[in-house]
């Protein structure tokens, strides 16, 4: 099982200093958090993808291609790519060279983005969300998968003879993940295709994330991908710890007060009844964690977020400490010792290299798709 | 014969609340009315106030907690709902309007209901047409002709003046309404709501 971290990359007012860091600061600090993700022994870091203040990472290619040349094992990763705003042969290219500069370390989580105005900004209409979804992707395969492409759909303008540059790395392209939080379409989307599929599981109660697990699962094993339980499922979540608890919720208190999205709203105790959201001892999230198990099922990725809100870069850091000292080591024993040998591990350049040529050698098998 | 489920909305803050008490009237008339055309009614009271702090909550974060997920599904689920609300400001309450933007906007479709409304003085009864009927109308619920009204001088009137034959006429419409539909699917299976993506592609897979 893979265990890391995503951030949103919100450049947010430390709500007990009052101050705010600029972005050069802001960009610096999260290229140290992803570092420090593989020096604790993190597998994967992820990157969102935002065109307004304030966040920063409109470009998330570049800030991991940074990245991976200053790290040597982390998987790199979004939270999410943007299908739908964004040109589907751009999302072909950039990260087809992302994964060569990366030697295969790349996957990417694809979203439609819920920020009304980016849309317009790039030409699109917000109700047309899922039918971008679905006809940029279809072209994004198309494009990874096929050599020369001849297409012609809605969204954008032909291709004749199209080839997109460079071809993935080894011939496999990035493994996708699709993420949402509340649209069943996506989820039939990640099981159509065999993709994996991320729940944000961060600002909905965990019931939902069940159902919608549940649901995919289903549809995977539906479209002929496997059993229910090898679909390819991620799970986000939100900690914050010290060695006390109660030092834990302190602390934190003010952060989770002001937060951009949930602020203002129900207090911590409540919300970390209502989701996933663990403030506590290491022991704590670690069962929790567990827990997420009894209602997903044995998943393959569990990522966490720790750096939004306004939080310093120090106390982040500290996180990482945590994670990578006391609570990571115990998960991965735990889940590993739990999960019954059928159930894949999550797809890496390298699983997906060995898959290829596998097929190659029983040519039979190979899907049409 | 079949049972009916009646939902009933009320926004009133006060204890004991006039916008409770006028709820407390149509529901009654309106199980009378069913009872007549031989059905009988389940009543299930929504009583806003008590999801103050929820409906906030939900607009910040998004989702229902505790209690409010319950009354939105009674809602969803009813064959016809009573909403009664205090007239605030020329409208209705704020609490009651939040209910009503957290719903799904598909919940109340096709849905009988019946509005009624509550002030200090009769000045403020043309609310239910200029402000409470055009919310149900966004949300495409068929609403009855009667809406009713009662101000505090309703409420002295010795033998019930007005108010008695327009709660009676607004049940007996609603009545007819819900006796003359089939009984409600439950709340909607959201996961139900998907196109399979073979079909979705056509000619693009």
């Amino acid at each position: 099982m893979q265990f890391g971290i995503f951030t949103v990359s919100d450049i947010t007012a430390d709500p007990t200093t009052g101050r705010t860091p600029s972005e050069a600061e802001r960009i610096q600090a999260v290229v140290a958090i992803a570092k420090k993700a593989e020096e604790v022994g993190l597998d994967v870091f992820a990157l969102g993808e935002h065109h307004n203040p304030p966040f920063f990472s409109s470009s998330p290619t570049t800030t991991l291609a940074y990245i991976a040349a200053q790290t040597s094992t982390l998987q790199l990763s979004t939270a999410t790519t943007l299908i739908t705003t964004n040109d589907p042969v751009k999302i072909a290219e950039d990260y087809a060279m992302l994964q060569h500069l990366a030697g295969g370390r790349v996957d990417l989580t694809l979203g439609r983005g819920n920020t009304g105005p980016v849309y317009p900004w790039f030409g699109k209409d917000i109700r047309d969300g899922i039918p971008l979804a679905v006809e940029n992707y279809a072209l994004l395969r198309r494009l990874w998968d096929t050599e020369v492409v001849d297409w012609k759909g809605k969204y954008r303008t032909p291709l004749q003879g199209f080839t997109s540059t460079p071809r993935p790395l080894d011939g496999v392209p990035p493994f996708v993940w699709h993420g949402s939080i509340r649209s069943p379409q996506i989820a039939e989307q990640a099981a159509f295709y065999g993709d994996g599929y991320f729940a944000n599981h961060i600002f909905w109660p965990a019931e939902h994330t069940r159902r919608m697990v549940e649901f995919y699962r289903g549809r995977f094993a539906h479209h002929g991908h496997g059993d229910a339980d090898q679909a390819i499922v991620g799970l986000g979540g939100q900690v914050f710890m010290r060695k006390n608890s109660q030092d834990a919720v302190r602390e934190f208190r003010p952060y989770f007060d002001d937060a951009p999205v949930y602020g203002h709203g129900p207090s911590l105790e409540e919300f970390s009844r209502e989701t996933p959201l663990t403030v506590g001892s290491p022991q704590q999230v670690i069962e929790r964690t567990l827990g997420f198990r009894d209602y997903v099922g044995d998943y393959q990725r569990q990522l966490f977020l720790v750096d939004h809100a306004g939080l310093p870069l120090k106390t982040v850091l500290e996180q990482l400490d945590i994670l990578g000292e006391e609570v990571v080591p115990v998960l991965r024993r735990e889940f590993a010792a739990l999960k019954p040998a059928h159930v894949p591990d999550a797809p890496t350049h390298a699983s997906l290299v060995d898959a290829r040529r596998a097929g190659e050698q029983a040519p039979a098998e190979v899907s049409a798709r | 014969m079949s049972t009916r489920t009646l939902a009933v909305v009320t926004a009133g803050l006060s204890t004991p609340s006039s916008t409770r008490l006028l709820a407390d009237r149509l529901t009654a008339a309106t199980v009378d009315a069913l009872r007549r055309r031989g059905d009988d009614a389940t009543v299930e009271v929504v009583d806003l106030r008590e999801h103050a702090r929820a409906l906030a909550d939900h607009l910040v974060t998004g989702f229902p907690s505790g209690g409010l997920r319950a009354a939105l599904d009674t809602v969803t689920g009813a064959d016809g709902v009573i909403a009664v609300t205090p007239v605030f400001s020329a409208s209705y309450s704020g609490l009651f309007k939040t209910f009503f933007d957290v719903l799904d906007p598909d919940a109340l479709s096709g849905r009988p209901v019946l509005m009624g409304a509550t002030a200090g003085t009769a000045r403020h009864s043309l609310v239910l047409e200029h402000a409470m009927r055009p919310l149900f109308a966004y949300l495409r619920a068929v609403v009855v002709p009667t809406a009713v009204f009662a101000a505090s001088e309703d409420w002295a009137d010795g033998d019930g003046g007005s108010l008695v034959p327009r709660v009676e006429r607004a049940a007996g419409e609603l009545a007819d309404l819900v006796a003359g539909r089939p009984t409600s699917a439950r709340p909607a299976d959201p996961f139900a709501d998907f196109v399979p993506f073979d079909q979705l592609l056509g000619d693009q897979a």
